[in-house]
């Protein structure tokens, strides 16, 4: 199932600058998978330790965050379209 | 549905009659609304970016007293966005700038300068006074506080945020709706994602959004319309697109969820991971590094900034691999060569370092401390920092 992985400009340098990118995957946990094997600089933005989405990256099919359907075991279609929304801070100097 | 209540509902002189006609020609805001307008409390915190067209709009529609919270001082850099300060404002606290400017604008408005910053010993004391509290932190720690504190006192919080060319706008804990942990649990570690000191901002970007702000702050004093709540509104300026995210009401949210853990404000450098001392690299300093190379040493230069820096200038002889690169490249690196890592201030570098490590990349790596700027301060002066 051809899914496309929409990225936000945060984490696009680590995606090949890319916009988006289209993986195969049933679920939305298995597409993110595909995601990140793809660009393996991305996954530990995506995935702690633990292998469990970061607590502030949020992922959305449609207008619906997949934390309120069934987490990374939400199924996806053909053709859906995954936004990834990390948090996003502009101005500090911390890096 | 205003957050005024009737009772504090103060006149309009004749003068604020016609100075705010156009508002009370909107039968939506109208002589009522204007009334709430004069009465509300409203604190920005955070005279950057999103806070500088929020002050002046909110000034402008009448808001009666508008407290601002900022340490910081005027630069130079802030002035390509931050539009309430001007070139002769650079050096002055931000709040007393924006004071001038707000006073100039609108010398009805009641300005309360915060010269402070926002911590957990005094941000109950400065929040309860207002009726709304709009967002225009830059950082992670002060809008966790701001957030908690927010849902303590139960006081609407009108959040904004943005990075590069992208904006969130939302308006949090009103109405019961959704707040900043039922959409991020926690934040990101440190150095994790780049920050617009390294990422850059378009100057017109926090306007929008802070203007978004200000329409919904003005919708929660006046009442009516459809607010933010439960809704988070992504904002691309390059593309030019709005889109709308769903936004639920977390049941097992911390602080405003079913069964709060969080009952008093906490320390939230520890929360962001700002006390932890991350994991230590080796480093070398412009000057060392300029010695090596000048006797010769064999060293493999890593350049990890992105193609845009290396345009401002190239490190000479330094191999470029971007940050979002390093672990995918890892196969381009000599581990019998010792590897110094360059970026601009020493951050994405050490980071690199970091990801080889975890890596499994056994060759020795230093990290050039305080990346190319302390090169163009100590070494190289012809070159410029940026
Ligand atoms: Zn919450």
């Amino acid at each position: 199932m051809a899914v496309t992985i929409l990225i936000p400009t945060a984490l696009r340098v680590f995606a090949g600058v890319q916009a988006e990118v289209t993986v195969e995957g049933d679920t939305a946990g298995r597409a993110i998978e595909a995601f990140a094997d793809k660009f393996p600089d991305i996954r530990q933005h995506l995935f702690d330790e633990n292998n469990a989405l970061r607590s502030f990256v949020n992922v959305y099919i449609g207008e619906k965050n997949i934390k309120t359907v069934n987490g990374l075991d939400t199924p996806v279609r053909d053709g859906d379209a995954l936004m990834l929304v990390p948090a996003i801070a502009g101005g500090t100097g911390a890096i | 549905m205003s957050v005024i209540p009737r009772k504090r509902l103060v006149e309009l002189s004749a003068q604020e009659i016609s100075r705010y006609s156009r508002h009370l020609l909107l039968p939506e805001v109208s002589i009522e609304g204007q009334k709430r307008l004069k009465a509300a409390k409203v604190l920005i915190v955070g005279v950057g970016g999103l806070g500088s067209p929020l002050a002046l709009y909110l000034a402008a529609a009448g808001v009666g007293t508008i407290g601002l919270v900022d340490y910081d001082v005027v630069e130079e850099s802030n002035l390509q966005r931050q539009i309430i300060h001007g070139t002769k404002d650079v050096g002055r606290p931000k709040t007393a700038s924006a004071r001038d400017c707000i006073r100039g604008l609108n010398p009805n408005v009641d300005v309360i300068a915060h010269n402070t910053n926002l911590t957990s010993q005094n941000a109950l004391d400065i929040l309860h006074n207002y009726d709304v509290v709009v967002d225009g932190t830059d950082n992670y720690q002060t809008r966790y506080l701001v957030n908690d504190a927010c849902v303590l006192l139960q006081i609407p919080n009108v959040y904004g945020s943005i990075f590069q060319f992208e904006g969130q706008a939302t308006v949090f804990n009103a109405e019961n709706g959704p707040c900043y942990r039922c959409l991020y649990p926690a934040p990101p570690p440190p150095g994790l994602v780049p920050s617009c000191a390294e990422g850059g901002v378009v100057g017109v970007l926090p306007g929008i959004v802070g203007c978004i702000q200000a329409c919904e702050t003005i919708k929660l004093i006046v009442g009516g319309g459809a607010g933010l709540s439960g809704r988070l509104l992504l904002f691309d300026a390059w593309r030019m697109k709005f889109r709308e995210l769903k936004l639920e009401k977390d049941p097992e949210c911390p602080i405003c969820g079913e069964h709060p853990t969080i009952e008093e404000l906490i320390d939230y450098e520890q929360f962001c991971g700002l006390r932890q001392d991350e994991e230590p690299v080796d480093n070398i300093t412009a000057v060392d590094l300029k010695k090596r190379l000048d006797q010769g040493d064999e060293l493999q230069l890593i350049d990890v900034r992105e193609m845009h820096e290396r345009a401002v200038f190239s490190f000479e002889g330094a191999k470029p691999i971007p940050f979002g690169q390093i672990a995918q490249r890892t196969a381009e690196l000599n581990p019998s060569v010792e590897a110094v890592f360059i970026c601009k201030v020493g951050k994405r570098s050490a980071h690199a370092i970091r990801v080889l490590r975890e890596a499994g990349y056994t060759g020795k790596m230093l990290n050039l401390q305080d990346g190319t700027n302390a090169w163009a301060r100590d070494v190289d002066t012809s070159l410029p920092q940026y």
